[in-house]
């Protein structure tokens, strides 16, 4: 009783950091409810990951193995996973919510008939959890009832994981499934082409709007500044769906939630589904030449000016920095 | 082609949200309520879908009486009936996706298209549940689908990219923001609506168990930011953002 299954998310056997914010998270949630957090890796061959998240904290670490879980699906996944939490009767599943994690869970939930409460920012006790809900507008405090409890955490809600020295065991499983009942099929993926840092890892995001007026413009005016600091690029809903920048770079309610150290916004308003996916960073600058912009509502530092000669004299800038 | 296509209404995502006081819910004078943009969006593929192939359309809300409003929107896009699972409790996500599987059960579609995530609640969940109830393969996020003779293949918005999936129909898609965009209901497509078809039942009699084993407790406004100050220029930007913030 009131073990704690984490899902260990990994690329490739490589674990991002919203993985270590999932085992941050699980840790203080067995601690709450005096039971033992268990990363749960799985992969056709799993077990040199699963080695690798040994050293983060958690009492067991298992290596859930099956050809089918070779590519990520939902149907074979949720599978393996309900039957590994029967098996061990933990209480509680958690992952971050990240696109896997959002698309794996809630089926998970369902399998096992479990409530499930998406992208908690809180743990209040160990069956009560806060999230957010209208866009950020409204924190919800929902309670759990049942032998197995479901959830996602938010990415920016706890901090990574640390490593430490002692490596917890690693148990290889053969994952229950049924074979013959699966139906979905991995195609391929498609990477988005990018050098810079991942949005969900970067300590300074720089995020572009409709004000850059053209994908050429994020090029040649932002993509300076953006390398220049060594940042990740963002971009408002409005810049992806005029087809400026790909999708996955969608800051927001409905795309990617960030809390870098330093967020700037750079032609972008500040509606408020952009808001909620970043006003958690720990300082937000904007530049915008509309004074009455939202976003300045929720800046620490504002520049009223026009972007196209503001931004390549902030690269300017900060390069002098960078040299002095 | 049979596609069914849950829709939820959702306050207008360009409206003020409060908390009333007491927390038990969000003020709701002065809002106008509208059809959850996701929806919207799985309404016009279904609808694009059936122009391709032939078939039917029909939206399906576990909802209030009130509820009819945006699926009588949804009857003026096009779609051809709606039903209206009417209930007045709480009920979580469990109870919304088991009802939705019972009337697919009934229904029996090729196809069900539902939004990723309701712009309220913003659980992103319904269809996930759903797609494990019914046994079915689940396409979420979806950016494109192409529906083949044997197999439908669907591109979907995941970390870092796109991933294209496959596999047989019947099947659950979740759609993304930049499916499509959502046609605006006409005039006679309205008229029309009026005369479609608007079936009711009572959620308590489809004979499921509705209890909720997730409770709302309480609802707050989260803590307000700060407005922090204006500089004059990219220099002192620069310097501030060195020197005060440390964060460069
Ligand atoms: C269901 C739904 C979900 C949504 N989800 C998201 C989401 O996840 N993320 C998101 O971002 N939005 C989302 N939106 C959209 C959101 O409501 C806004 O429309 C969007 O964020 C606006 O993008 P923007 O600020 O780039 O554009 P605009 O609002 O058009 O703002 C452009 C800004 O650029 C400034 N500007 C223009 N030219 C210059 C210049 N030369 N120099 C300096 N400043 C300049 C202008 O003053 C203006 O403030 C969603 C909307 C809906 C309905
Ligand atoms: C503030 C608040 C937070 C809540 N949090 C949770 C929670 O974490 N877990 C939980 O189990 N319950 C929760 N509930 C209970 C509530 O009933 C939710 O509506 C339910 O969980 C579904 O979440 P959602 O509306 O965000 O739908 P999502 O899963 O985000 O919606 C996805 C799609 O499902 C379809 N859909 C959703 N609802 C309906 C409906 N009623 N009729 C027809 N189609 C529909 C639509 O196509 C929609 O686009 C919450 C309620 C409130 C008021």
């Amino acid at each position: 009783m009131g073990d704690v299954l984490v899902f260990a998310e990994h690329q490739g056997g490589h674990f991002p950091k919203t993985t270590l914010v999932a085992i941050h998270a699980g840790l203080e949630l067995a601690k709450k409810r005096g039971g033992n957090a268990i990363a749960v890796v799985a992969g056709d061959a799993p077990e040199g990951a699963a080695g690798e998240i040994a050293k983060y904290g958690v009492s067991k670490v298992i290596a859930l193995a099956h050809p089918a879980l070779k590519n990520y699906l939902a149907d074979a996944h949720a599978q393996a996973l309900a039957a590994l939490a029967k098996k061990t009767g933990a209480e509680f599943l958690l992952a971050t919510a990240t696109a896997m994690g959002k698309d794996l869970f809630p089926r998970l939930a369902a399998r096992l008939g479990a409530p499930m409460a998406s992208e908690i920012t809180a743990i209040s006790d160990d069956h009560t959890f806060v999230r957010p809900t209208y866009a950020g507008n409204v924190m919800a405090t929902v309670e759990l009832d049942g032998p197995i409890k479901v959830l996602t955490v938010r990415g920016t809600a706890y901090d990574a994981a640390k490593p430490g020295d002692a490596l917890a065991p690693v148990e290889k499983q053969d994952a229950e499934i049924d074979t013959a009942s699966l139906k979905m099929e991995f195609v391929s993926f498609n990477a988005t082409k990018n050098d810079r840092p991942q949005l969900t890892e970067a300590r300074i995001i720089v995020s572009g709007g409709r004000g850059l007026k053209s994908g050429e413009n994020f090029k040649t005016v932002l993509e300076p500044l953006v390398d220049e600091m060594g940042a990740a690029m963002g971009a408002s809903r409005a810049a992806v769906d005029a087809g400026f920048v790909p999708n996955d770079l969608q800051v927001g309610q409905t795309g990617k939630v960030v809390a870098p150290e330093l967020y700037i916004a750079v032609g972008i308003s500040g509606a408020i589904q952009h808001l909620a996916g970043m006003k958690d960073s720990k300082v937000i600058c904007a530049i915008n030449k509309d004074e009455e912009a939202p976003i300045f509502a929720v800046a620490d530092y504002g520049l009223v000016a026009d972007l196209f000669k503001a931004v390549p004299e902030m690269a300017e800038e900060v390069k002098k920095l960078k040299h002095s | 082609m049979k596609i069914l296509v849950p829709v939820k209404r959702v306050p207008d995502p360009a409206t003020t949200i409060r908390v009333l006081p007491d927390g038990s819910g969000i003020a709701t004078d002065n809002v106008k309520w509208v059809i959850n943009p996701f929806c919207e969006i799985a309404i016009e593929e279904a609808l694009r879908i059936k122009e391709k192939q032939t078939g039917e359309v029909v939206l399906v809300s576990v909802g209030q009486t009130n509820w009819q409003e945006q699926l009588r929107t949804g009857l003026a896009m096009g779609a051809d009936r709606a039903i209206l699972v009417k209930t007045d409790a709480p009920l979580d996500s469990l109870a919304i996706a088991g009802i939705l599987a019972k009337i697919a059960g009934d229904e029996k579609p090729d196809l069900i298209i539902l939004g990723k995530q309701a712009i309220d609640d913003d659980a992103n969940q319904i269809g996930q549940m759903l797609a494990e109830m019914l046994g079915w393969p689940q396409a979420t996020f979806a950016s494109k689908i192409e529906i083949g003779a044997d197999k439908t293949t669907v591109v979907r918005e995941v970390d870092g990219g796109l991933e294209t999936i496959a596999f047989k129909l019947p099947a659950v898609i979740t759609t993304d923001l930049r499916l499509n965009e959502p046609r605006y209901a006409s005039l006679p497509g309205i008229m029309k609506a009026r005369k479609k078809e608007m079936k009711e039942i009572a959620a308590d009699s489809l004979g499921l168990d509705l209890a909720p084993k997730l409770k709302v407790k309480t609802m707050a406004a989260p803590p307000k930011r700060q407005a922090g100050r204006k500089v004059a220029s990219v220099q002192e930007l620069v310097a501030v953002l060195h020197t005060e913030a440390k964060v460069i």
